[in-house]
């Protein structure tokens, strides 16, 4: 009883694997791009770094993509299970609860979207530089939806790792819970500028 | 002479299970200090609603009118609370009165809570010391424990909790927030702690303890004002160890 891969393990690995390494890699990520801010030579230095590290593939696939897949698909079924009530329960936490759902659906879309965009086309033969995403982002459409998934997406992990907090069973009392509350706020808004001005360079 | 005052009830009425449900108006005298019950109480004297009509008396649950017993939830003006405590002189009028949307109605504002007493079992919530000879004395409880446990053992079953947590639903296998805190009461129990692995690997699986979503709202609607949230939390930390128990031993 309770051994094995229960459903504690899946949601746990779940929740986890949001934090590490998808929402690592989403900061790391956004942190590169942040290096366009400082030019296109800096920024086609620093994703050249990442284009050539040895191994690419195999850390791709274990660092970015199985992980990311397993969180998503998973992610999606654990969000059509439950029933949203913000509109009888006006508290904070349900209507972060909503936000984490629908955050993850926007991001589901936008990853799609910007890994089709970016790494199949790279795939394809096209270059991973400073001119490709300006490309795409001179497209005011293009870049307002960019925008609302970069928020969406800081939002998901910083929320995320709240209740990654919670789930493994690390903030207990109520007042760790307050505490973290206060500090994934603060990740919110320190990553959703990092995201949101590198996007910005690239126009 | 003062015109006589009376209060306006707004009252979602089914037959049974499977008939569409209604709303129903009645008008009912004022007296100071009046409840919930006591207002459908009546109604169920004088069973005509606002139009003036003869109808039937509506129904539902109530035991110990003094907010121990659980059995009179229902959702007044939009929110799941006891109709016993519920007191008139501090509502807004119409008073809207509807069923628990959790759980099956049985007739007007009666519904049927066994999915909370089942998943109790589910859990053992209980201590269990029968045998067929004196065991004798348990363990003592410390005193710091015993205080914030009996706050844990004011749980009524009342199904608040399960009517405002977003994860309880019919897609949705999730027991609820109430039985996962009586895992932590009974767990923290000296004795019942000699029986804890049972309990965590009843809460392992599927519906359990992961399936919170953390919206938190069954912490705020608590009648009983449970620390529901917190003995989640605690429960998942317990979880986590027990699964590393299960894989790494020790």
């Amino acid at each position: 009883m309770g051994q094995g891969l229960t459903e504690n393990f899946w949601r746990k690995l779940h929740s986890l694997s949001g934090v590490i390494p998808v929402g690592v890699f989403l900061t790391f990520h956004l942190l590169l791009n942040y290096s366009a801010t400082w030019g296109e030579a800096s920024y086609n230095a620093a994703s050249s770094f990442m284009m050539n590290l040895p191994f690419k593939i195999v850390l791709e696939l274990f660092v970015i993509f199985i992980p990311l897949i397993f969180h998503a698909v998973y992610g999606v079924y654990i969000a059509l299970k439950s029933k949203n009530n913000v509109n009888r329960y006006h508290f904070f936490r349900n209507w972060s609860f909503f936000f984490q759902r629908l955050t993850g659906f926007i991001a589901f879309f936008f990853i799609v979207w910007h890994v089709w965009e970016t790494r199949v086309q790279v795939a394809f033969g096209a270059e991973a530089s400073f001119s490709m995403m300006h490309d795409i982002v001179s497209n005011p459409i293009s870049l307002i939806l960019y925008i609302i998934g970069i928020v969406s997406a800081v939002y998901h992990f910083t929320n995320g790792l709240w209740t990654f907090l919670i789930t493994w069973g690390i903030t207990v009392s109520p007042q760790s819970q307050k505490i973290f509350q206060y500090i994934s706020i603060g990740a919110f808004i320190l990553l959703s500028f990092v995201g949101v001005r590198a996007i910005f360079a690239f126009v | 002479m003062e015109a006589k005052k009376s209060i306006r009830l707004l009252i979602t009425r089914q037959n049974d299970l499977h008939s569409p449900s209604y709303e129903e108006e009645f008008l009912v005298p004022y007296r100071p200090n009046m409840n919930i019950i006591s207002a459908l109480m009546e109604i169920r004297k004088n069973p005509v609603n606002a139009k003036g009509e003869k109808t039937t008396a509506v129904v539902w649950e109530s035991v110990c009118l003094e907010e121990v017993c659980g059995s009179c939830s229902m959702i007044i003006n939009g929110k799941p609370r006891q109709a016993c405590s519920t007191l008139i002189d501090k509502l807004e009028q119409p008073i809207r009165l509807e069923p628990l949307k959790t759980f099956p109605v049985i007739r007007d504002l009666m519904v049927d809570r066994e999915r909370m007493f089942e998943a109790l079992k589910q859990v053992r919530a209980w201590i269990p010391i029968d045998g067929t000879y004196d065991l004798g004395a348990g363990p003592r409880m410390p005193e710091k424990t015993r205080q914030w446990a009996y706050e844990l053992s004011k749980c009524m079953t009342c199904g608040c909790c399960l009517e405002a947590c977003p994860n309880v639903n019919q897609k949705s296998s999730f027991i609820g927030p109430a039985p996962l805190s009586q895992v932590r009461l009974f767990n923290t129990h000296p004795t019942g702690a000699m029986n804890k692995e049972e309990r965590l690997a009843a809460i392992m699986g599927a519906g359990g303890i992961t399936a919170c979503g953390n919206s938190q709202n069954c912490v705020e609607v608590c009648p009983k004002g449970i620390p529901l949230t917190t003995s989640i939390a605690a429960l998942n930390r317990e979880t986590t160890l027990q699964s590393f128990r299960n894989f790494f031993g020790g």
